[in-house]
């Protein structure tokens, strides 16, 4: 059985149908991209399956359970994270601290504690500090650690964001255009940094208009436009499916 | 945030020591007393603000619970002075969590708003409720004790006051750097990117502002027995105004910048007296002066400038 699996998914605003009746499903332990024009529902599909958004109809399930109308604290607790398109990324804190704050879950959030500087949370506090610092190195941030996060470049953040995310232990995660915005240069990086944590288990679902790179990673593809699912695929299909060239291309191209 | 942040501490506790003995007079004692009471309070109220990024315009309304449950529980039902600060910092979390839930589902101005309400209700009702609390004659306060032993002096209360303040900003410290503070913070940073590594939103407001609230109905009570005598004024909006400034002008999201506000705002009254009558116009141009050119407040702006950062 699939790891995550959709099925009829719609959410309405008003009367703009932002996605319409999609279907289908991601298997452990690969890299499924979503793609489609500007507006075609991509983030809105990723705000649904992540619980931003609540769906007007239709269902979510992960590993066999439905999660449709969950909070995203209440998926985080089943190890989906995910990074976003527009960045957020807090920046009143350090670059490091934002990356501790992905791990949220994993620590003792006692208040009582925490005030009285007990000496077993400080240890784990200090552990917690150097394994976000590996993991800033792991996405290729190491020489950011101390930072402010609003000291840093817009590129960098974009892998803030990841390694945050990585910082939860997740199995599922979900890439809101990360190499929207960088240089040819950072968009290869990142296509490296995908590789990477597809490899070490995670499965990663990826929103990306960057086609070399969707082509590159993804095992396989979803396309949406104006809301629908226009196609699924592996690359190979999609590249040669009609009703995708017309959709990117116009009719008859 | 690293070791360094304490350094700041060992400053305060060695400046509250030194303070009594080089102080003139009474009157500056009772002035250094004040100006203690107020940081805590901003301590909590900060947290709150600063850093957690909510906002609270009746916190008056809190300190005011503490306050009359200090003088009506022992004047009227005999209770001992502790156990009714304690209850009426029981009473105030109590009413913070439940009214927190559905306040915390509303940003900006509309959670001024409901605090802001909140606040003139619990001010409206000590008014009103004249039978136990005096009405806006207010009441006077049994003195503190415990033991046979009975906090009289200005001196005794100094040292109380001192060592409350200097818990509260190791705490404080603490708290920050910890799991819960970053959880405070970054949602106060991103509250959708908290969301989705865990953090309960909502709940984490509510326990922020109930601890903030539970920080002021402590002092309420602790300035009740000092000053000897409650009013209505305690509760009242401009005093959470004023608490609200202290934090503004000495620096959101600060610690020692809560001191900070906290000592010039209980001072700058006192010291503008001369002025007879213009006092408040002078105020509202320093006020306004500081925000223009110190916009994030005194601590943060000068921390930048000397690149230190807090």
């Amino acid at each position: 059985m699939s790891m995550l699996q959709v099925k009829d998914l719609s959410i309405h605003f008003g009367g703009v149908k932002a996605v319409q009746n999609v279907t289908f499903n991601i298997d452990a332990g690969i890299v499924y991209a979503v793609i489609g024009p500007n507006g075609a529902g991509k983030t809105t599909l990723f705000n649904l399956i992540t619980g931003v958004y609540k769906p007007t109809t239709g269902e979510i399930t992960l590993d066999g359970e439905g999660i449709h109308g969950k909070s995203p604290n209440e998926l985080a607790t089943r190890g989906v994270a995910r990074t976003f398109q527009n960045l957020q990324i807090c920046m009143n804190m350090s670059a490091v601290e934002n990356v501790m704050v992905g791990a949220h879950l994993r620590l003792d959030r006692n208040l009582v504690k925490a005030a009285l500087r007990l000496p077993g949370l400080k240890k784990r506090d200090a552990e917690l500090r150097e394994e976000a610092s590996e993991l800033m190195n792991f996405v290729g941030l190491g020489q950011y650690v101390e930072a402010r996060a609003d000291a840093m470049s817009y590129g960098a953040l974009k892998r803030l964001e990841i390694a945050r995310a990585l910082a939860m232990k997740p199995r599922l995660i979900f890439l809101d255009e990360p190499a929207a915005g960088l240089n040819p240069k950072e968009t290869i990086e990142v296509d490296h940094l995908v590789r990477k944590i597809a490899d070490s288990g995670v499965t990663v679902v990826l929103v990306e208009h960057d086609m070399k790179m969707v082509m590159n990673l993804s095992d396989r593809i979803l396309v949406l436009n104006y809301g629908k699912k226009l196609a699924e695929g592996t690359g190979e299909e999609i590249r040669t499916n009609p009703d995708v060239i017309a959709a990117y291309l116009g009719a008859h191209a | 945030m690293k070791k360094s942040v304490y350094n700041g501490l060992y400053i305060v506790i060695a400046i509250l020591v030194v303070l009594p003995f080089v102080l003139p007079n009474s009157f500056y004692v009772d002035l250094a007393i004040r100006m203690a009471i107020n940081a805590v309070i901003v301590l909590g109220l900060n947290l709150l603000v600063g850093f957690a990024g909510q906002i609270s315009l009746g916190h008056a309304g809190f300190l005011g619970i503490g306050a009359y449950a200090s003088a009506v529980l022992p004047t009227h039902f005999g209770w001992h002075p502790l156990l009714a600060m304690a209850a009426g910092a029981a009473a105030t979390g109590l009413l913070a969590a439940v009214v927190a839930r559905p306040i915390f589902k509303l940003k900006g101005n509309y959670l001024a708003m409901a605090t802001l309400g909140l606040g003139i209700i619990i001010s409206i009702a000590l008014r009103n409720e004249a039978q136990w609390t005096g009405g806006p004659d207010g009441m006077p306060v049994p003195a503190m004790g415990m033991f046979g032993f009975e906090l009289t002096n200005d001196k005794q209360w100094y040292w109380v006051v001192a060592i409350l303040l200097s818990v509260s900003v190791w705490a404080s410290l603490n708290l920050i750097d910890s799991p819960f503070g970053r959880a405070l913070r970054a949602l106060h940073g991103s509250e959708v990117a908290s969301q989705v590594v865990g953090v309960d939103v909502v709940r984490y407001k509510v326990a922020i502002f109930v601890l903030s609230a539970v920080f002021a109905s402590l002092m309420g009570s602790v300035t009740a027995h000092y000053v000897g005598f409650v009013s209505p004024n305690f509760a009242d909006f401009f005093h959470s105004i004023e608490l609200m400034t202290m934090v503004v002008i000495g620096g959101m999201a600060s610690v020692y910048g809560s001191l900070v506000g906290a000592v010039l705002l209980t001072a700058l009254p006192q010291a503008l007296a001369t002025f007879e009558g213009w006092e408040t116009v002078v105020f509202g141009a320093i006020l306004m002066l500081s925000m223009i050119f110190l916009p994030k407040g005194l601590v943060p702006t000068l921390a930048a400038k000397f690149g230190k950062g807090e």
